[in-house]
């Protein structure tokens, strides 16, 4: 890091190669960005419509000539619409935290991608490159506290839903972003703790290395630590608002929730943030525990030579990834009802939590086992091994949580036999 | 009601067995589910008409309540005996009927204009219901637009024409009479 910050400084007269490199490296990473939130949007649609037995938008495609191109200009006329609507402000708002709610929001959403890889190293590119180096294709490489960083922005997002809530001086949007903030504070401490197991596994916050330490050893994190994985998906779900968890903007229940009072374009920066933190939560998945760029046999190890048909693979590998985890939220949106907030919370701290706890300690004992046997952490035998009482782990805990039934509530009127005091019965 | 009262029928929730418990297979079905239809959907199988290129198709056309038609009888003359009974039941007050003196010896009146407000209207088929001799009645024509409100008002030529239109795909729903007093 310190020879690249000289070399940003020593910029005299045209910028310096690797300013210019960060400069196409965020405008390539917003443009793909946005327009994958778009697509993304569409691809829902479509998607719930398929699973609903319809067709779902299919009509835009050309203006003027007719051609329909399967609706992919659906997008585009939606983002017309939002921003060419009328940017109507209510009058009993607060003006600037209504204002600045949205933004900070998407913001948040957006930066987060700075560290995140969105593949291996490319060969370098004359003119952008120093020297020959290859180019890390993430925003800012080798920051070495990466993670920390997008657990830090992930919780602006909830300064983004709890302000827009409470600008809008509605009670529905209060109540939405209310439970927002709830919901996304619990379901950080599971997401902590199956990170944790990820980082000791891989003795690095930052994210290339912890895909470098599963392309090293071949053994996925979703394979070595089974329990994790689970409590990182589940949590990643509640974190990004998505089905079963999407009790901040629950329309049966209040309304919009959170962006009730919001129209036009902050809506549309409000939804794109929302697209884009179940984007971020599939790099995530995809990253910590399947593997980011590897895959068995076709993309090589870290430390192979780098040439742009395997720099090509891993992203395309590592995108693919992300498509089909992108798939398997959508899927689930239409598969599954939504939890009560009992169940939400119950979920967390009865079971989330203590399973998250369960999966860090008998990942740290194990690593502890392996450093006692292995201290090079070189033998294969160990590498693997290790995996099988983390699968039992998975098991053992699974079985757990069902045969405890802490989900299983049910919070009627209780029955008595007993006439006057039977409601103080009910509730004791 | 109290919770102790001995009216109420209390029903326990089905116990969850251990599949239930565990989530996770019931979860698969779900799965199962969404793919069943996914698949289906995607073979093209799906319950939307893509409508200007497609027309819906009217199950049961003599039941359908869409634009109205004022039917003819055998002799072509209007069969409407301008008794103001469609006007009188129709809960939007759409209809507007000048009764006058018959030319023809079958019946005592006819009506020399008989408008119906098609915005108006409701569709409710009430007129229908109501019309002693089978003068009026809905037909399936269900794209029933225009580009000016008085467009929609539609006079006795026109509601006429209606019928001219549709009685070969839609009879009449009783046969021709001789009149109310012949």
């Amino acid at each position: 890091m310190g020879s690249s910050s000289e070399l940003l400084l020593a910029a005299d007269s045209s910028l310096s190669p690797l300013l210019l490199q960060a400069i196409v490296k965020i405008v390539v990473l917003i443009g793909g960005l946005m327009t994958a939130a778009a697509y993304f949007v569409l691809l829902e649609r479509r998607m719930a419509a398929w699973i609903q037995d319809r067709r779902g938008p299919n009509r835009v495609g050309i203006p003027l000539t007719g051609i329909r191109l399967f609706g992919l200009g659906q997008p585009l006329a939606d983002g017309v619409k939002f921003i060419f609507k009328e940017a109507y402000t209510p009058a009993h708002v607060d003006r600037w935290m209504y204002l600045f709610a949205p933004i900070a929001i998407l913001v948040a959403a957006l930066v987060v991608f700075a560290v995140i890889p969105v593949g291996g190293m490319v060969p370098a590119v004359p003119g952008l490159a120093d020297g020959g180096q290859p180019i890390s294709l993430v925003v800012i490489p080798g920051f070495d506290s990466g993670l920390l960083l997008v657990f830090a922005l992930s919780e602006i997002a909830v300064y983004g839903v709890l302000l827009g809530g409470w600008a809008s001086n509605n009670k529905y949007s209060f109540l939405g972003g209310l439970r927002s903030s709830a919901q996304l504070i619990a379901y950080e401490l599971p997401l902590g703790l199956a990170i944790l197991g990820v980082v000791l596994a891989s003795g690095s916050m930052n994210l290339e290395q912890v895909i470098a330490r599963q392309a090293q050893s071949g053994l996925w994190f979703v394979l070595a630590q089974p329990l994790g994985f689970v409590v990182f998906v589940i949590a990643a779900f509640a974190e990004s608002a998505r089905v079963p968890f999407d009790l901040p903007e629950c329309e049966q229940e209040l309304v919009g929730g959170y962006h009730t009072e919001y129209s036009g374009i902050k809506l549309l920066l409000f939804l794109v943030a929302e697209f884009l933190h179940m984007i971020t939560a599939s790099f995530l998945i995809v990253i910590l525990f399947l593997g980011g760029w590897h895959f068995w046999g076709i993309t090589g190890g870290p430390d192979a030579e780098i040439g742009w048909l395997q720099s090509l693979l891993r992203v395309a590998v590592l995108l693919g990834k992300v498509f089909l985890v992108i798939l398997f939220f959508m899927l689930t949106r239409w598969s599954w009802p939504r939890f009560r907030f009992d169940q939400l919370m119950a979920l967390a701290w009865k079971i989330m939590l203590p399973l998250g706890i369960a999966n860090f300690i008998v990942v740290a004992a194990l690593g502890e086992v392996r450093a006692w046997y292995d201290p090079k952490f070189a033998d294969r035998f160990w590498e693997w091994g290790l995996a099988l009482p983390n699968w039992v782990t998975l098991v053992l805990g699974w079985l757990a949580v069902a045969y405890s039934g802490t989900l299983v509530t049910d919070n009627r009127p209780q029955r008595t036999s007993r006439g006057s005091d039977s409601h103080a019965e009910g509730f004791s | 009601m109290r919770p102790d009262d001995p009216k109420i029928r209390w029903v326990d929730e089905p116990k969850l067995g251990i599949t239930g418990r565990m989530y996770l297979p019931m979860f698969a079905q779900g799965l199962t589910t969404t793919f069943k239809h996914l698949k289906r959907s995607l073979a093209g199988d799906v319950l939307t008409v893509s409508y200007p290129d497609q027309e819906p198709r009217i199950d049961a056309p003599l039941i359908y309540r869409g634009v109205h038609r004022l039917n003819r009888d055998e002799q072509g003359r209007v069969k409407c005996v301008a008794c103001f009974l469609c006007a009188t039941a129709c809960p939007a007050h759409c209809i507007d009927i000048v009764g006058v003196e018959s030319p023809w010896p079958d019946r005592e009146k006819y009506p020399q204009s008989f408008t119906i407000d098609e915005l108006r209207c409701i569709y409710c088929g009430m007129c229908e219901e109501a019309c002693p001799v089978d003068a009026i009645e809905l037909t399936s024509l269900y794209n029933l637009t225009g580009r000016s409100r008085e467009e929609m008002i539609f006079d006795k030529e026109k509601l006429l024409s209606v019928f001219d239109a549709t009685k070969d795909t839609e009879p009449m729903r009783s046969a021709p009479t001789e009149g109310t007093n012949a």
